[in-house]
């Protein structure tokens, strides 16, 4: 963590309160127990812990939070959320500040996780339901990293696990849905 | 009994062999599943990460669908669809702006008083409980089987309503029903990384190495899924597991209804045991193995922890 002395007046709560606003949920319930950063299962990897991700939202400390890994890190497991003893949505709020840095056009500190979660988005505009092979190709055009898990996914192809053909089902469903869903954004 | 039928994107690819050997036990036990029609993805791991009402409306706009069906209440085996489901219901339930968009999204009625049902709540329960032990035709009683229940089945608890969150027993109680002996462990709900099985598979390997670990420490033969993110993480990343910590884990991965569907006598063809990464062949010696008679009623008893308080 910085140590460096945090002016607060009344704009440090913009930030949480745009928190509120996108996801719903009010962070200034948090007492920083450190309950969700104990039991948080990539809490390893992590530069803030939740709880000190929590705390630095509450005191609107924007740039720090979108300059971490942490919610990039979310394994989107809920353990954190389920055992809040304030009843805070951790899990929701890092899905929040994820949502507010690409409003806010901020680049994420693992650009990897962002280019999948895009690539997915993609894959089921087109589909409908997710084409796992044509998923697999875009994501690595776009992370160049070819031979990752290259003879897994061998074995796989070899065991027939993935369609190898698309079905196009509903591809122009999700897309009309996820149109109508950017316009109102938008608004 | 009839059911609307969600199996999502993994069931119809990576994850076939649950839909397969679903479909089978199901038509065992006297359970009908009707596929919903034109039914798309539910937006899994991504689109939370991206847009609020989109990881609202997809779900939504797939129990939009039921009404016409006329059926209200949906089995969806995969945990990430379980979740994402009641997860969706929920918002639309407490947000009334949400709400709106939703529908507007989706151009349909939010049906948000559908029932979405994880397949293990109805095995586990009354009337099919009872009928599993009639059914059995290969005593599987040799086998000792951890169940992993990973994240998303219990968690939320407040939302998802499924057992009791940190120590669930109902797969436990399924399995059981069939003969086969379940273990106590450590690992039942703790995550194996599944959102990350592409996009960062070192931390997959890691959590996932970890579960197995613990599998093998308390003696089990296999680990018994319900999720086909589990399954994945958990099976096909085994080679990783040795590159990365010197041992292959050679544990066998099964969804819990190949291990129902094996008890009833159907063979592992029919099961798509063979489509798993890690061999299960010493899992089918194991069970056709004569049964040695060394375990009494009370030892059982005692392996069998009760958890009987509320959270």
């Amino acid at each position: 963590m910085t140590e460096e002395i945090v002016h607060i007046d009344e704009k440090s709560f913009t930030f949480s309160d745009a928190v509120v606003a996108v996801g719903g949920i009010d962070t200034s319930y948090c007492y920083q127990c450190g309950k969700c950063a104990t039991g948080c299962p990539v809490a390893y990897e992590m530069d803030l812990t939740p709880t000190q991700l929590i705390h630095a939202i509450q005191l609107g400390l924007k740039d720090l939070v979108y300059n971490s890994k942490t919610m990039w890190l979310c394994a989107a497991c809920q353990t954190c959320s389920t055992r809040c003893p304030q009843d805070v949505d951790i899990a929701e709020v890092l899905d929040t500040v994820k949502i507010l840095m690409q409003r806010d056009k901020k680049k994420p500190q693992l650009p990897n996780v962002l280019k999948f979660n895009k690539r997915f988005m993609g894959n089921l505009k087109w589909f409908g339901r997710l084409y796992e092979l044509g998923m697999i190709a875009m994501l690595k055009l776009s992370t160049r990293k070819f031979t990752q898990d290259m003879g897994m996914g061998m074995k796989m192809l070899k065991k027939r696990k993935f369609s190898i053909w698309p079905r196009f089902k509903g591809g122009w469903a999700v897309r009309k849905i996820l149109r109508r869903v950017k316009k109102q954004e938008k608004a | 009994m009839k059911y609307a039928y969600y199996p999502g994107c993994s069931l119809h690819s990576t994850g076939q062999e649950f839909d397969k050997s679903l479909l089978a036990v199901c038509e065992k036990l006297g359970v009908e599943l009707v596929e919903l029609e034109k039914w798309v993805c539910c937006g899994s791991t991504a689109a939370h990460n991206l847009s609020k009402v989109a990881a609202t409306a997809l779900p939504m706009a797939n129990l939009a669908l039921m009404p016409k069906m006329g059926l209200d209440e949906v089995v969806v085996p995969c945990a990430e669809c379980f979740s994402k489901l009641k997860i969706a219901q929920h918002n639309c339930k407490t947000d009334k702006k949400l709400k709106r968009d939703v529908v507007e999204a989706i151009h349909k009625d939010c049906n948000d008083d559908a029932k979405v049902i994880h397949p293990l709540s109805i095995f586990a329960e009354e009337p099919l409980i009872s009928r599993i032990p009639a059914l059995v035709e290969k005593n599987l009683s040799g086998l000792k089987v951890v169940c992993y229940y990973g994240c998303l089945l219990t968690r939320p608890p407040k939302i998802t309503q499924f057992d009791i969150a940190e120590y669930p027993e109902t797969m436990d109680n399924v399995l059981r029903a069939t003969g086969i002996t379940t273990l106590d462990w450590d690992h039942k709900t703790i995550c194996c990384g599944a959102s990350f099985a592409l996009s960062k598979p070192d931390i997959v390997v890691n959590l996932s190495h970890k579960i197995i670990e613990d599998a093998k420490e308390v003696g089990a033969d296999a680990i018994a899924v319900a999720c086909p993110m589990c399954h994945a993480n958990l099976d096909t990343r085994q080679d990783d597991m040795e590159k990365e910590y010197g041992v292959h884990p050679q544990m066998p991965v099964l969804y819990f209804t190949q291990l129902m569907g094996y008890s009833f006598g159907m063979t592992p063809e029919e099961l798509l045991l063979d489509k798993h990464l890690t061999d299960v062949s010493s899992l089918i010696e194991k069970a056709n193995a004569p049964v040695e008679e060394e375990a009494s009623p009370e030892e059982e008893e005692a392996t069998s922890f009760q958890f009987d308080g509320h959270h």
